[in-house]
């Protein structure tokens, strides 16, 4: 990979770094396991003990400072070339974190490689030859996209500012074939945002992620505003477009069922950090953490009759600003040893080695 | 045996705007008895909140208005009540949750002293009498320490919390029917279990009928016995839970059911295969086609789907009545 005028960053434009602590054991790969002869296995994204702290104000005298701990040392790997899926419930970091991947927010602490350059060092002349190989979809297609502005002119406006177009015809043949790539009429290029409807705007920003070529978009509850018919529509507009083009997705959502549909690996999170991590087949088969147990016993089944057994947690999700000590989850979970889960947090460690199945948590559901 | 509690009948519901008056609800009829639970779904803009605004008589008028129909509730016409009478109604034998708590909820009052407005609406009691009954609705729909919590302002309590408190609010004065209108739509997961479920037990503890407005199939399968299912301002299918799921008699439930992930085998690996969708967009309400509103979007279109609406018939009547709004619905 060369990546010309890249050398702005002072000191962080390096390879994988020697001198740097190791971003992750060699366990972060799957040796041998199935899902890996059929993902490409390279490694794309590194994220190594990254966290994001937001301090809050506590009153208009008071000095103490106080802090959300969003995104609280997580650390992962993308392949290239698969989803890799990200669930939890609202507060527990899961955007946070996708937008300290593409250093869209700077962490507090921690590192993100990008094909092997480190990307938290870097400041933003050095960034944008990587802002176009990373690209985001947004939840709200309502929000995300400038009334203003026409199709045309919200496509081609990322075309402009990366110059990948040489002439005017250049972008409007881009611009056109972009629209046909997400399943929009080329008629539509002068019109604007409003007169779509929610899934042809998401479409439409979909076509702006595109217009770049990127190699990895996150996808941020990329559905969750739509309606179930459309839904579907969309969900399969991204795997086909992963297909053709060879993209790699971090899929972030509250919705399991599509999670588990759109992905090759999972990560469970639960305030700030990663609880569990699997293939998506495993994880759903055989969850180990009691919060993913709740999480996925909690999914309404379409067969009526066939009701659960559920695991329905006691309370809420505590604040980020004040976690409990020890494991987060204890306070709700049906597991809790006390002296034990209240005292030091868990790693996340592979529970069979070889297996990637990885959890955070003293008593792990081994059935 | 007695009729059903509430029976709508042919309701339309209208609105007027810059761009023209529409129908959002056009001859809506169905029947919710005494304890039962009736689901009723649909994707956004197919008039089912509109449904549950009108059984209420809460659509703003203007623009909205109320064209004709029938709301029969314990033999009355609510359509023809005094808007005096209607407030006895409200709240008191009918009362609604709304998907956003927080809007819904004043943030200048302690939620217990809402839920005391409430009572005192309808019922003549202290308010130390109300207090005390506030406190134990609090308790009842599950939240902790209910003596501190109702002291407590709606933000300082989280979005589950909020909801269990409309909730508590809309069972205070023990209504015969609960209008829940996306309950769970703004809340996640685990929490939305916690209040499915409790809802559940306080239908079964209190006798009520429980209305669920959703666009969620899972939770239908799951809390309620009948199911309407809506379409560009019509009922497209009724049917019991069971029936409808085992066998869908409209292509727009099937296309529905079908563009949800199914299920994996237990250890079966992930084959992300492509879902089925439902090409195209809903009908714009102004500007309806002639014949079945779902025919452009239909897999199983034929020329007569284009030239008159289908009725709203009986398809079978083993174990609860199914219809559909299909020609078609036979071959389904």
């Amino acid at each position: 990979m060369s990546n010309s005028g890249s050398n702005g960053g002072s000191n962080g434009d390096t390879a994988f770094p020697s001198n740097a602590p190791p971003p992750m054991s060699s366990r972060g790969e799957l040796p041998g396991h199935p899902e890996s002869q059929r993902a490409p296995n390279r490694t794309l994204i590194v994220v190594d003990r990254l966290a994001k702290y937001f301090p809050v104000e506590k009153g208009w005298f008071s000095r103490e400072e106080k802090f959300v701990r969003a995104v609280d040392g997580v650390s992962l790997r993308v392949r290239r070339g698969e989803t890799l899926g990200l669930v939890g419930e609202s507060g527990c970091g899961k955007s946070t974190l996708g937008r300290l991947i593409l250093r869209l927010i700077d962490p507090t602490y921690g590192r993100v490689f990008y094909d092997g350059r480190d990307l938290v060092p870097l400041g933003q002349s050095a960034l944008r030859p990587l802002r176009r190989k990373m690209q985001i979809i947004f939840q709200d297609p309502y929000s995300s996209l400038n009334p203003r502005m026409t199709v045309k002119q919200i496509v081609g406006e990322a075309i402009r500012v990366h110059k990948l177009a040489a002439t005017a015809a250049d972008e409007a043949r881009m611009i056109a074939e972009l629209l046909d790539q997400v399943g929009l009429r080329r008629e539509s290029i002068d019109r604007y945002p409003h007169e779509f409807s929610g899934g042809q705007r998401q479409r439409i920003g979909i076509a702006r992620a595109l217009a770049v070529q990127p190699e990895f978009i996150v996808c941020d509850e990329p559905i969750s505003a739509l309606d179930v018919s459309i839904q579907a529509q969309i969900v399969n507009l991204l795997q086909d477009l992963q297909e053709r083009l060879g993209l790699t997705y971090l899929f972030i959502s509250h919705d399991l069922k599509i999670v588990e549909h759109m992905s090759h690996r999972v990560c469970v999170m639960y305030l700030g950090r990663v609880v569990e991590q699997a293939t998506s087949a495993e994880l759903y088969d055989h969850p180990m953490h009691p919060y993913s147990r709740a999480l996925m016993s909690a999914v309404p089944f379409v067969e009526p009759g066939r009701r659960k057994l559920r695991v329905l947690l006691e309370g809420d999700i505590p604040s980020p600003i004040d976690p409990p000590p020890g494991c987060t989850f204890h306070p709700r979970c049906p597991r809790f040893e006390p002296g034990k889960c209240d005292v030091s947090a868990p790693p996340l460690t592979e529970v069979t080695a070889g297996s990637g199945h990885k959890v955070a948590c003293f008593h792990p559901h081994l059935d | 045996m007695p009729g059903p509690l509430l029976r709508v009948r042919d309701l339309v519901t209208s609105f007027r705007t810059d761009t023209g008056s529409f129908r959002a609800v056009d001859q809506v009829s169905f029947d919710v008895p005494a304890g039962a639970s009736v689901g009723i779904v649909g994707e956004s803009g197919c008039g089912k909140s509109v449904t549950a605004l009108s059984i209420l008589r809460l659509v703003p008028t203007p623009p909205g208005d109320i064209e004709s129909g029938a709301i029969e509730f314990e033999g009355r016409d609510l359509l023809t009540l005094s808007e005096r009478d209607m407030r006895g109604v409200r709240g008191n034998h009918i009362s609604m949750v709304f998907q956003e708590p927080m809007t819904s909820l004043n943030p200048v009052y302690t939620v217990g002293s809402q839920i005391v407005e409430a009572i005192r609406l309808h019922q003549k009691r202290s308010r130390a009498d109300a207090w005390e009954r506030a406190v134990e609705m609090l308790r009842l729909v599950g939240i902790p320490s209910p003596e501190t919590n109702a002291r407590a302002y709606p933000h300082q309590l989280s979005g589950g919390m909020r909801q269990r408190v409309m909730i508590a609010m809309a069972i205070a004065c023990e209504p015969k029917v609960l209008l829940a209108d996306e309950p769970t739509t703004a809340l996640d997961v685990t929490i939305q279990a916690q209040i499915l479920e409790t809802l559940r037990e306080l239908r079964e503890r209190l006798g009520m009928s429980v209305v669920l407005i959703t666009h969620d199939l899972g939770v239908v399968a799951e809390h309620t016995e009948q199911v309407i299912v809506m379409y560009a301002a019509r009922v497209v299918e009724s049917a019991p839970v069971a029936s409808i799921f085992a066998r869908p008699r409209h292509p727009y439930t099937r296309g529905l059911l079908e563009s949800i992930p199914k299920p994996r085998v237990r250890g079966e690996e992930n084959k992300r295969r492509r879902l089925t969708t439902i090409e195209g967009l809903v009908p714009d309400l102004r500007n309806l086609p002639a014949g079945c509103r779902f025919a452009d979007r239909c897999p199983m279109k034929i020329d007569e789907c284009t030239k008159a609406e289908p009725p709203l018939v009986t398809v079978h009547d083993e174990s609860g009545k199914h219809e559909s709004r299909c020609i078609r619905a036979s071959e389904l």
